[in-house]
């Protein structure tokens, strides 16, 4: 093991890691964003209301991330509405064809955590809010989507490192983040169990971080509280 | 006052599940005052029929008057009646109180917190004046001290009690008891009953589901016995628990002593 080429590189490794975090940040936030309304819907009553966030959910997580990621940053660009539309300075970067990407996979299945959650929500606390005179509307905001958060966090945060994990596919369309950042070093060195293992050393330190961070959010949250008492 | 609106009245209440008509039309006027106690072997439907006047279950047929004002009900496709105006469901649910025999307290909120939110969100209220009310009621139901703790961290009485307390800062004209202590440890019944009663005695009109012959009977202005779906027996509690009429009644009094 050549230590030295590991140190030496490192800089480079860290730029990936920033190209990293950028990605699972992003898709991260942006994708519980709009997965909320989608969860929300998921767990309507109605037939009808359901039957779209259901079909993107099947579409979604039903086909591998690397080839909706082909899909995008390859496929798009054969159409002339895409290339001659408003969004074509965009989607012509591999860095938001990844980023969008990647959010529309990751909704799917923050969607399907929210709608969980709701569902999870024990119905006589429902009850308690209607009871009370809140409408349909306010017992949603102000009671199920609270309650829905706290019981939904861990699964969430799971999400959240299994696409740390995925982000490593934008490295195939050319991004270099810390996978692809890897591989153009290991090209100049010929140096692939060095790089490699330093890169993996660098997952597993954001993993912990992304942990550590999501404990304290479930501990200021008091998500454990819900369990208990009855 | 003969002819005092009253503020609940329930006519000829119906309630299916299918085939299978669990209440079988139970009228219920209950004036200003009132503590009516229904009492009922499990299965007789009380439960279900106090459910029933705030909408949390559906009846079949029937009509809800809350001070005078009739619920509007309209059949959903399903057969059972819905609310026609959600607006005024949600405005006549606020004026009934009803107390969970689970508590159904919001476990990620304190105690305050829990009593704060529906005034606040409901009525429109300030956070300040939302706070003074809730302190308020937790020194009155006797968990004053308990006000940020969250409700995982109170005993089964004070959760109770402090689900009582929820319910009162809505400042309901009637408030409906759904077995309140059959989810108390014997020890913490009394607590609960301590504050039914002191609520009985500021003269509030209350609907009391309960198991607790002995506390019916010293709260009450009315008792009504209910067997499979009808009331069997109405009365005061004189009248229902030492000269029942049925027979039914009987067996259910001697049985529970």
């Amino acid at each position: 093991m050549q230590w030295d080429v590991i140190i030496q590189w490192l800089p480079k490794l860290f730029e990936g890691v920033g190209l990293t975090l950028q990605l699972v940040a992003l898709s991260g936030v942006i994708g519980l964003i709009l997965a909320i309304p989608l969860g929300v819907a998921r767990a309507s009553q109605h037939w009808y209301v359901r039957a779209l966030p259901y079909g993107y959910i099947f579409l979604f997580r039903g086909t591998p991330l690397l080839v909706q990621l082909f899909l995008v940053y390859y496929g798009l660009a054969q159409f002339e509405a895409v290339r001659k539309g408003p969004l074509w300075p965009y989607l012509r970067d591999p860095f938001w064809c990844a980023v969008i990407t990647m959010t529309l996979h990751t909704m799917a299945y923050i969607a399907e955590i929210v709608r969980g959650a709701i569902q999870a929500v024990p119905a006589g606390e429902i009850e308690a809010a209607r009871a009370l005179g809140m409408s349909k509307w306010q017992t949603m905001l102000f009671i199920t989507l609270p309650r829905a958060a706290r019981i939904g966090l861990p699964a969430y945060s799971n999400e959240v490192i299994l696409m740390l994990k995925a982000s490593a596919l934008a490295s195939t369309i050319t991004l270099l983040d810390l996978t692809g950042m890897a591989r153009t070093i290991i090209a100049r060195t010929y140096l692939p169990v060095e790089i490699f293992f330093a890169a993996g050393m660098l997952y597993l330190l954001i993993s912990y971080g992304l942990v550590l961070c999501f404990k304290l959010l479930e501990k200021w949250l008091r998500v454990d509280t819900g369990q208990l008492g009855r | 006052m003969t002819e005092a609106t009253p503020a609940l009245e329930i006519r000829d209440l119906h309630k299916r599940y299918g085939e299978l008509e669990v209440i079988k039309g139970i009228s219920l006027t209950a004036r200003d005052g009132d503590v009516i106690s229904i009492l009922g072997s499990s299965g007789s439907g009380k439960s279900t029929f106090l459910r029933c006047i705030n909408l949390l279950e559906s009846p079949h047929q029937g009509q809800i008057i809350v001070a005078g004002e009739e619920l509007k009900l309209k059949p959903s496709a399903d057969g059972n009646l819905i609310a026609a105006d959600n607006k005024q469901i949600n405005r006549l649910r606020s004026k009934i109180g009803f107390v969970f025999q689970n508590f159904n307290l919001w476990p990620h909120m304190t105690v305050l917190d829990n009593v704060m939110e529906a005034p606040r969100r409901v009525l429109g209220m300030s956070k300040a004046q939302a706070a003074e009310i809730a302190e308020n009621l937790l020194a009155k139901v006797g968990i004053a001290d308990k006000r940020h703790c969250y409700p995982n961290q109170l005993s089964g009485g004070q959760q109770q009690r402090a689900a009582i307390a929820r319910t009162l800062a809505m400042q309901p004209k009637v408030i409906l008891f759904d077995e309140p202590t059959s989810a108390l440890d014997p020890e913490m019944v009394q607590e609960v009953l301590n504050v039914i009663r002191a609520l009985a005695e500021e003269g509030r009109t209350m609907l009391l589901v309960t198991h607790e012959l002995n506390f019916a009977r010293q709260v009450s202005t009315e008792v009504v016995f209910l067997h499979q779906g009808r009331v069997e027996e109405q009365g005061t509690p004189e009248q229902v628990f030492n000269h029942p009429q049925s027979a039914r009644c009987k067996q259910f009094l001697s049985s529970h002593h």
